[in-house]
């Protein structure tokens, strides 16, 4: 088999990784935040929730970092095409993601209560609005956005950013939603006291029944709206630009790789059995299992996706001749062997010390000692 | 068509949030590698007045690097939302360093910046130090990757035209990483980030001995900062005259900017010390000349010549005019990739592709084919950047920087010889807060030099700027630009206000000081912090709701 392609299917693979690592480390910093002033009633609740991600948030919010970079350097013109094309939710994005860092660590500066209720309100927004566009974002791909080419790959896209809130798009933001705020409630069960604890246990089951209604419901619509099929291109494996293809739409076009390959349900089903169980194991009580079973469904939710939409990323539905393929948005062989090189020897590192880092703040966080603590967030 | 005020917009909106987060940036990089050199003596002595300092300089640390990170975000996204064709074209390369600095070294940093926080009674002596040094080299790290990406648009080494994606891909992945740009100017950068970081901790520190407070904490973090302030400000100018060494051959349209060098003149060249540059009319309407300087200063050597501005755009004429061809044949391979005859005219002419695509603003409707020889010659004038901004805000930096020498040698001697202290030196140490900005200016001067000097291109000689934003509309640059500046607006007010408060509070007062210290009127605080310290005495403001 051609190396090219063998590094566009493994590129395609880690594009995966990237966002469901996105969806489970970030996610659940940001679950903690939307939950912050809903199961932390006082002050000193909400710095403990606060104190308990304190030392995590900043590497996991790294996984977005890396998410940009990664897309800039594997999928050049996906990054160029999307964070232009939906310019106003992208900002929107960024907007809230940067004022998080300050929310963490400027909050508990000042003694001031309406100081620290304007950070906290701070920190909802960009715990939740971040997600809901992350999902958004992901609900816009499977729905196709309005955007073509000129000769020279310059996109220009012609849609207005309300088409991208669109109904299916915001149910699609509220399922990553949940599935966040589930992950934080998750993790609030672990590392937090009761009644913290006890309020985050109600949180996550709650989420996970609602993320499991909005996978289905999104799953039937899906089934029901235009996928895209490609009816000539240079090849899979070969370089090529946009310009190059002819697609056409096809009612109900994203179960077919579904139908070709049936044994491809399992990914779903993966989704569903992991946001099962992960139900049962916050209602016994495990938030350990109960974490890892969200992450498995994150695999499960973004792999339906990437299934369903194989080759496909980005699909214009003003020109669909011209959506974005794996094939044809790529980087060059060169660049990513190297990548691949880069990712070999440090995710596994980053793998290692993400771990030991949580291994060592392990355990429940004390409010008395976050009160003692003038270092504390 | 491309709307030259949305293009106009994007550059302004860069320039603005690029400068903004470089002014966190380079107190980051210096002061995390003082912090780790402090730890280190405390935990190879056991002196715990070098734990106070650690923790102290390591909370201001902590202030500035949120906004750090925080500002970071905006500049990797901008390159997607307002320079899209820029990312498409380029991001086969450029995207690499970006994504490996995410996996090399902003993970880490970011990681044990947690423990670092938080680890102080989970984990070692040696451990906490060793967490300290990583994420000093993180971030670091971090700075030279994104310096090697950006070494690659001042000189594109190591990457190609494809014309059958119509894009640049890497060829040659050593090229990119050491090509000299990169090289020298991240070890200029960083060492302007030491420089910084010394002049702060320096300034501090001698606001504290003219109140006669924290005087051990002070004094110490005052000498170690003269000390690496002096070698600091040493390896930034000389790796300044490098960095122009290099860049002078990758960019001969920079330097002539720099020097305001209208004319090409026989070398020894004069050298202009100051001079004020008229645009328009293509020289100097005064200036001070240095005869013979010139040549040495910039080529090493008294024989080479160096390109004036009139030759650098003669120079352009003919690029131009030769890369017009190569612009109409990629026209027609993007129509059919398999057309030989425009394969061969485009192999022909690639070499000055992007000369091409300089003239198409010019050019009626855009298009190229129909450039006429006045256009061609408004886009060889624009291959000459601004050269009255690039001639002062290089002399600005440089006469800082031999500010911030002369500061620091000075500083130095007082502190060895002891006489800081002294009523005669009192001067110094009121003065000493004042040179704070300095390095902060200097900074921002040598960002205006390095970036305005590459215009009119994003990739020198490739890519001109003009082609590379996105195509938005007015309003939606408006948008941003009001996001922008309102959310900066605040950051920068909570973050001078923090940053003040806690200069102004001082570092935590510890059990038993090695030597007595004034007495303070504020509260006392709790003991020994960081980590998750049990101390049921310790007032803290436990406001409930």
């Amino acid at each position: 088999m051609d190396l090219y392609l063998i590094l566009q299917v493994l590129w395609w693979v880690l594009l995966g990784v990237l966002f469901v690592g996105l969806g489970t480390m970030v996610g659940m910093d940001m679950g903690v935040g939307t939950l912050l002033r809903f199961i932390g009633k006082t002050d000193t609740e909400r710095r403990t929730m606060l104190n308990a991600i304190g030392p995590h948030w900043d590497g996991n919010q790294v996984w977005f970092i890396l998410g940009g970079g990664a897309i800039f350097a594997a999928y050049p013109l996906i990054y160029a095409t999307s964070f232009s094309g939906l310019y106003v939710v992208i900002l929107l994005l960024l907007w809230s993601m940067i004022v998080r860092p300050l929310g963490f660590e400027y909050r508990s500066k000042m003694p001031s209560p309406a100081w620290r209720n304007a950070w906290d309100w701070t920190l909802l927004l960009s715990g939740a609005l971040p997600m809901i566009i992350f999902g958004a974002a992901m609900g816009n791909m499977l729905m196709g956005v309005p955007f073509h080419f000129e000769w020279n790959l310059r996109s220009i896209y012609t849609g207005s950013f309300i088409t991208l809130f669109n109904p299916f798009s915001v149910l699609a933001g509220l399922l990553s939603l949940s599935l966040s705020v589930y992950m934080g409630g998750v993790m609030m069960m672990g590392r937090a006291p009761e009644p913290i604890a006890g309020r985050a246990r109600a949180a996550a089951s709650y989420a996970a029944l609602a993320a499991i209604v909005l996978f289905a419901v999104l799953g039937v619509w899906v089934s029901m709206v235009n996928g895209y099929k490609i009816v000539s291109f240079p090849g899979a494996g070969v370089p090529q630009t946009p310009l190059q293809q002819t697609v056409e739409l096809v009612p109900g076009g994203w179960l077919s790789n579904y139908k070709s390959y049936p044994i491809l349900w399992a990914v779903p089903l993966l989704g569903f059995a992991g946001l099962f169980f992960g139900w049962m194991s916050v209602r016994a009580g495990k938030h350990t299992l109960a974490w890892w079973l969200g992450a498995v469904s994150w695999i499960g939710v973004i792999g339906t996706i990437g299934v369903a939409m194989f080759p496909f990323l980005m699909p214009s539905s003003s020109n669909p001749s011209q959506s974005l393929t794996l094939w044809n948005s790529i980087s060059s062989e060169t660049t990513l062997l190297w990548m691949t090189g880069w990712t070999v020897v440090f995710v596994p590192l980053i793998f290692w010390y993400t771990s030991w880092a949580f291994y060592v703040m392990r355990g429940k966080v004390d409010p008395r000692e976050v009160e003692a603590d003038p270092h504390a967030y | 068509m491309i709307d030259t005020l949305v293009v106009d917009l994007s550059r302004w909106q860069f320039a603005s949030t690029a400068l903004y987060h470089f002014l966190f940036v380079p107190l980051t990089l210096g002061i995390s590698f003082m912090i780790a050199a402090m730890e280190t003596v405390y935990v190879t002595t056991g002196k715990t007045i070098y734990r106070d300092m650690t923790q102290f300089w390591g909370k201001l640390f902590l202030i500035n690097f949120v906004l750090g990170v925080a500002t970071g975000l905006t500049m990797e996204f901008e390159f997607g939302t307002n320079w899209s064709f820029y990312s498409g074209f380029v991001g086969d390369i450029f995207g690499a360093p970006l994504a490996i600095e995410g996996l090399m070294a902003f993970f880490m940093e970011s990681t044990m910046i947690g423990m670092m926080v938080f680890g102080w009674k989970r984990l070692s002596k040696g451990q906490h130090l060793l967490v300290t040094y990583l994420v000093a080299i993180g971030s670091n790290l971090s700075a030279l990757w994104i310096l090697v990406a950006n070494g690659f648009m001042q000189d594109p080494q190591g990457a190609a035209f494809n014309p059958v994606t119509m894009r640049m891909e890497l060829t040659n992945f050593g090229a990119l990483i050491f090509s000299h740009d990169a090289q020298a100017k991240f070890v200029h950068t960083s060492i302007a980030g030491y420089v910084t970081a010394a002049i702060f901790v320096a300034g501090v520190s001698a606001w504290y001995m003219m109140r006669n407070r924290h005087m051990e904490l002070a004094r110490r973090s005052f000498r170690m900062a003269a000390l690496f302030g002096v070698l600091s400000t040493a390896g930034v100018i000389t790796l300044g005259d490098a960095l122009g060494f290099v860049g002078g051959h990758a960019q001969p349209s920079k330097l002539a900017a720099m020097e305001a060098m209208w004319q090409t003149e026989q070398a020894p060249a004069p050298f202009n010390v100051v001079a004020w540059p008229s645009q328009s009319e293509q020289k100097n309407i005064w200036s001070i000349q240095v005869p013979y300087v010139l040549t040495p200063l910039l080529t090493h050597t008294m024989t080479q010549v160096v390109p004036g501005i009139d030759q650098i755009e003669a120079d352009a004429t003919t690029r131009i005019k030769n890369g017009i061809p190569a612009v109409e044949a990629l026209k027609a391979l993007s129509k059919d990739p398999k057309d030989a005859a425009a394969m061969a005219q485009f192999k022909a002419h690639e070499k000055d592709l992007g000369y091409g695509f300089l003239v198409t603003r010019y050019a009626p409707d855009q298009d190229v084919s129909k450039a006429t020889d006045a256009d061609i010659a408004k886009a060889a004038k624009d291959t000459i950047p601004q050269v009255n901004v690039i001639f002062w805000t290089f002399r600005i930096m440089v006469g800082l920087g031999l500010l911030m020498l002369a500061y620091f040698i000075y500083a130095t001697m007082l502190s060895i010889s002891g006489k800081l202290e002294q009523p005669q030196n009192r001067w110094f140490l009121k003065f000493a807060p004042w040179m704070i900005p300095v390095p902060f200016l200097a900074c921002e001067m040598g960002w205006v030099v390095a970036e305005v000097g590459r215009q009119p291109w994003t990739v020198f000689g490739m890519l001109p700027t003009w082609m590379s934003a996105s195509s938005h509309s007015v309003g939606y640059m408006i948008f941003s630009l009001v996001g922008f500046v309102s959310l900066y607006s605040i950051f920068i007010a909570v973050e001078m206000f923090l940053m003040v408060k806690a200069i102004k509070q001082g570092p935590e007062q510890h059990g038993t000081p090695s030597t007595p210290v004034i007495p303070q009127s504020r509260k006392p605080q709790p003991s020994f912090g960081g980590g998750f310290a049990p101390n049921p005495a310790a007032p803290m403001s436990a406001h409930k709701e």
